[in-house]
């Protein structure tokens, strides 16, 4: 089932009585979810995509804006009545009734036409329950199981019901790190399973990465960008999403344009290419370039510059991946970002240089090189090449990319 | 520090509460069971003939006794019921409505803090009729067309009924509390959960709310049961003192007659009745127990 949301906006009653502005949760939040793809809705605490999840179920009334769910206007529509199956991030599960009871709850409710007699509710409950894997745990009580365990419950109390849509609230953040990571691929295959469109809500961007079609990265109730994850994680359309995605985080620093160069601090790293504004998806063909000249030893970036304001200096925040450094031992070496040697973590297969630089936003960058090309540091000073697909240029003041 | 080093403090620090319960609760029960069973016993020279059953006997072929233990069972089976009943309809009401909410908590609270032998007096006006007055309930009735009714001094269906109104107004306010506040504390979550899978009105309450609340609807069973089989004060606060008189004498009411009362002086008589009464609040209560393990859920 295709979603369509256009324009929807949530407002709040300010806590705060003394102020009469109203909190808004999501702010005119346009997006069509193609069907039985698996979409992740990413963002910081507070952004409001837990609201968004709740305006899709019914839960929440849009204070304005419609909800599609294909051609049907869902929107004024209670949550009883559209369909949908939820799990909630505390799973929610009856705790005085067992797993068979708890996953026949919504069959129970079903009436008129759809009602089921009790050995159709028994073969579906058992259908679903293998889905998930816990056919063997159908008499233990919530409570007598692991949060993993509760988890698939969970999901199959909401499958059960073949909803047209499945919606997870954070569905993996009660869970151990080893146990997420299983639990993740397993929800992957259930959606392939089953084709629903499923609606997923996490601040873990590793998780919405490693398993969603498409991400929708949000902030103060708005849209950042939306893609496949690797495309948002490749050319991050502003500061906020290139921040976001990524572990460990990217490291931003303050430079500037000008002499047809990109200066961080003192130091020049690349060209620059500017060209007047055609468009975004020039820009992608434009970077991926890049990467041949790269290849062809040659260092630049191009951008975007509307203005043309090539001999004006252009104040921009530069972002680097950390696997965008190259570490070079030739300090005379051209277009190179001279930093201050602090440590080196090994970590196996990759390192980790960590170092600071005056031009540096934030208190340490780091840099992670292929262990075998881990340069031997004597002095206090490590010299790198930037990568110039990793690298990436953002107005300094609409953080906008260029 | 030893095993048995730590044994004595243990018993150390239990004993200021071992003294007092000793005193004031274990002994007084192991006496009254020995004065149950002391035939003949007279109070001024504190001596007694022998020892064995005549004293239940007596009290189990005492009209008064057989009187009081009807009136008793009739007062727990209605009101106990009854009262968890409608406190619990209320609370469903207190919790659903937004407004005004706290106000009504407030009012239905009210009669928990009023003194009841003066709430006994105000029934009393209500409900009576004299020669020359009635009482509002009175009045009411004959607005409806119906005859006056005494329901102080007339018949025992009409005074039951007061007994019933009065004991049920005055438990209610706790009852509430206590279910208006249990009510709040389910997880919404769960009500979430049960909309989303389109679950009607009664069965979100019969499978969801109901189970949840169930450990403080039956606390409040079992202290209703005991409660009412320990009613006294109420029915003096309704019919006086002479209760016998009245036929509306409970049990424990017999036995403070048996002490006190008119026919006072018998602390003989007074200890089997006593003992039958912890006889049958200890049965029912085992009853509750066994009953309560099918069908409560604790978390």
């Amino acid at each position: 089932m295709k979603i369509v949301l256009e324009n929807l906006t949530k407002k709040f009653p300010n806590r705060d009585k003394k102020m009469k502005e109203d909190v808004i949760a999501v702010n005119s939040f346009s997006h069509e979810i193609t069907d039985g793809k698996l979409i992740g809705l990413l963002g910081p605490s507070g952004c409001g995509k837990s609201t968004v999840l709740n305006l899709i179920s019914g839960l929440e009334k849009p204070t304005s804006g419609k909800i599609f769910f294909g051609d049907d206007d869902v929107t004024n529509l209670p949550p009883e009545n559209r369909g949908v199956g939820l799990v909630f991030q505390n799973y929610a599960l009856y705790p005085h009734l067992n797993v068979m009871e708890n996953i026949r709850f919504p069959l129970e409710n079903l009436r008129g036409k759809d009602k089921l007699t009790k050995d159709q509710m028994e073969v579906k409950v058992l259908e679903t329950a293998k889905l998930v894997q816990i056919e063997g745990l159908l008499d233990r009580k919530p409570g007598e199981m692991s949060g993993g365990q509760q988890q698939r419950v969970a999901i199959a109390r909401a499958l059960v019901k073949k909803p047209r849509v499945l919606l997870l609230d954070e569905p993996l953040s009660n869970l151990d790190a080893r146990l997420r990571l299983q639990t993740r691929e397993e929800l992957k295959r259930i959606q392939l399973e089953t084709g629903i469109t499923t609606l997923f809500v996490t601040h873990d961007q590793e998780e919405a990465m490693s398993i969603c079609d498409s991400i929708v990265v949000m902030k103060e109730g708005r849209i950042m960008q939306h893609g496949a994850p690797q495309e948002v994680y490749d050319h991050p359309q502003n500061l906020f999403v290139a921040k976001f995605l990524g572990t460990p985080q990217i490291n931003v620093f303050k430079g500037q344009i000008r002499d047809g160069g990109l200066f961080i601090g003192k130091d020049r790293v690349m060209d620059v290419n500017a060209t007047a504004a055609n468009g975004a998806n020039d820009n992608r063909v434009q970077k991926e370039e890049n990467i041949d000249r790269v290849q062809k030893k040659e260092n630049s970036i191009r951008i975007q510059n509307k203005e043309n304001e090539k001999t004006v200096a252009r104040d921009v925040y530069v972002a680097v991946r950390p696997e965008g450094f190259v570490a070079v031992s030739d300090t005379d070496l051209k277009d190179i970002l001279h930093c201050d040697f602090m440590k080196m973590e090994v970590m196996g297969r990759d390192t980790s240089i960590i170092c600071t630089h005056e031009a540096f936003e934030g208190t340490v960058i780091r840099a992670i090189v292929p262990s075998e090309s881990r340069p031997q540091f004597i002095g206090g000073e490590v010299c790198f090449k930037l990568k110039p697909s990793k690298v990436h240029v953002f107005d300094a003041e609409t953080e906008e990319v260029l | 520090m030893t095993n048995k080093k730590q044994t004595l403090t243990a018993w150390l620090c239990l004993l200021p509460a071992i003294i007092f319960l000793g005193i004031f609760l274990v002994y007084p029960m192991i006496d009254v069971f020995i004065y149950s069973f002391e035939e003949g016993y007279n109070f001024a020279s504190q001596s007694y003939f022998g020892l064995g059953s005549y004293n239940y006997s007596y009290v189990l072929h005492d009209p008064y006794f057989i009187q009081a233990l009807k009136n008793t069972f009739i007062i727990v089976l209605i009101t106990v019921p009854l009262s968890t009943g409608i406190a619990l309809i209320i609370s469903l009401a207190l919790s659903s409505i937004t407004k005004l909410r706290e106000l009504f908590q407030t009012i239905f609270f009210l009669p928990y803090v009023t003194n009841t032998l003066a709430v006994g007096l105000v029934f009393m006006i209500l409900f009576q009729k004299t020669a020359y007055t009635d009482g509002m309930v009175n009045v009411l009735i004959n607005l409806f067309g119906g005859e006056s009714i005494d329901f102080i001094d007339g018949p025992y269906p009409a005074k039951m009924f007061v007994m019933c109104f009065y004991t049920i107004w005055v438990v209610l306010p706790f009852k509430i509390l206590i279910l208006t506040s249990n009510l709040a504390s389910v997880d919404p979550i769960y009500y979430k959960a049960a909309q989303i899978d389109a679950t009607p009105k009664w069965r979100v309450f019969f499978k969801i709310t109901l189970p949840m609340i169930s450990p403080m609807i039956f606390y409040l069973a079992i202290t209703g049961f005991i409660g009412a089989f320990k009613a006294y004060s109420d029915e003096v606060a309704l019919f006086g003192t002479d209760l016998n008189a009245a036929g509306m004498n409970t049990i424990v009411g017999y036995i403070y007659d048996m002490l006190y009362g008119n026919s006072g002086g018998y602390p003989s008589y007074a200890s089997a009745a006593a003992i039958i009464l912890f006889a049958i609040v200890f049965t029912i209560t085992v009853i509750n127990l066994l009953v309560s393990e099918k069908t409560v859920y604790y978390q």
